[in-house]
């Protein structure tokens, strides 16, 4: 069965407040960056999954996001897939 | 009066709930998370900590538990269940309480004393109270800023299940919601911890007519 790199990038979904995000985007300016903005911080998850298909992997993953790795109250995700 | 405490790894207020509990006259057990049943017991604690060390999310594993699908069963069935700081977080991952904590705006943990206004006495954590009371309990998290859509805030406020909001926003909470309860008002889940505002010596005893409240609902039921 073939395997399935997923990477799942998790955001704030839009009106959520991201405190870390916030931060990073006062410090950079404080750098000399003052041409920064719209920080977003974020979560990565990596995940190898064994599944006949890209679609079927796809789509358990994304069950996963929606059980798991994801909170659909405060958070969006993507799913991006690259045969291993 | 037997109270079941919600045991995780990592969970650390789970004596200081038992001790209060016994100092009440109840009876307090602990519910190991790998156990399938609550036991019959009255009334359900999840009590505060770092379940599974809050990976992922706060409560994003501990809601998987065995332990959390028979509490999910007793609240469904009306049993009064009531989560403590990450017991408050393990309730809402699993989808007994609406919303979710977030991080605290300005990142900074919050470890204080705090006055808490009572907004409804019709939930299981507050029928003993008086609507205004103000409570003096503390905190001690640096995730219980409370967010929720509109439409579930709407819902929140005309239906009164804000349970607590604080007199002082501490951490950025939406509405400055401290608690707030489910739809049959015997799911509760509140950032602050009564059972540290149990007895004069520790600064406050105003947490213990929320812990009298649990005990008055088994006692009407």
């Amino acid at each position: 069965m073939p395997s399935f790199t997923a990477t799942v990038d998790i955001t704030h979904l839009p009106g959520i407040l991201d405190p870390q995000g916030a931060t990073i985007d006062r410090a950079l300016p404080a750098l000399g960056y003052t041409n920064v903005s719209q920080v977003k911080v974020g979560k990565s998850i990596r995940l190898t999954v064994a599944a006949e298909s890209e679609a079927a992997a796809r789509a358990q993953v994304d069950e996963m996001c929606h059980r798991l790795l994801a909170n659909p109250v405060i958070e969006a995700f993507s799913i991006t897939l690259e045969r291993a | 009066m037997r109270i079941g405490v919600v045991q995780f790894p990592g969970t650390n207020c789970e004596l200081d709930v038992m001790r209060v509990v016994t100092s009440l006259g109840g009876e307090a057990e602990l519910l190991f998370h790998t156990e399938a049943s609550a036991r019959g017991v009255d009334a359900v604690i999840v009590p505060g900590g770092f379940a599974h060390g809050d990976y992922l999310r706060a409560g994003a594993i501990a809601r998987f538990s065995p332990i959390m699908e028979a509490v999910a069963e007793y609240a469904r069935s009306g049993g009064p269940v009531v989560g403590i700081c990450n017991g408050f977080q393990v309730l809402c991952e699993a989808g007994l309480l609406p919303g979710a904590l977030q991080k605290n705006a300005g990142l900074k943990f919050v470890c204080q004393t705090v006055e808490l206004r009572v907004e409804t006495t019709t939930t299981v954590l507050t029928n003993q109270a008086t609507v205004g009371q103000i409570l003096r309990v503390p905190i001690n998290h640096f995730e219980g800023n409370y967010v929720c859509d509109d439409r579930t805030l709407d819902a929140l406020r005309t239906e009164e299940r804000i349970v607590v909001r604080y007199v002082v926003n501490p951490n950025g909470s939406r509405d400055d919601i401290a608690g707030v309860c489910n739809e049959t008002r015997n799911v509760v889940g509140l950032m602050p911890h009564p059972e540290r505002a149990s007895e004069p010596l520790l600064g406050s005893d105003d947490g213990l007519v929320m812990l009298r409240s649990l005990f008055a609902s088994v006692v009407a039921a």
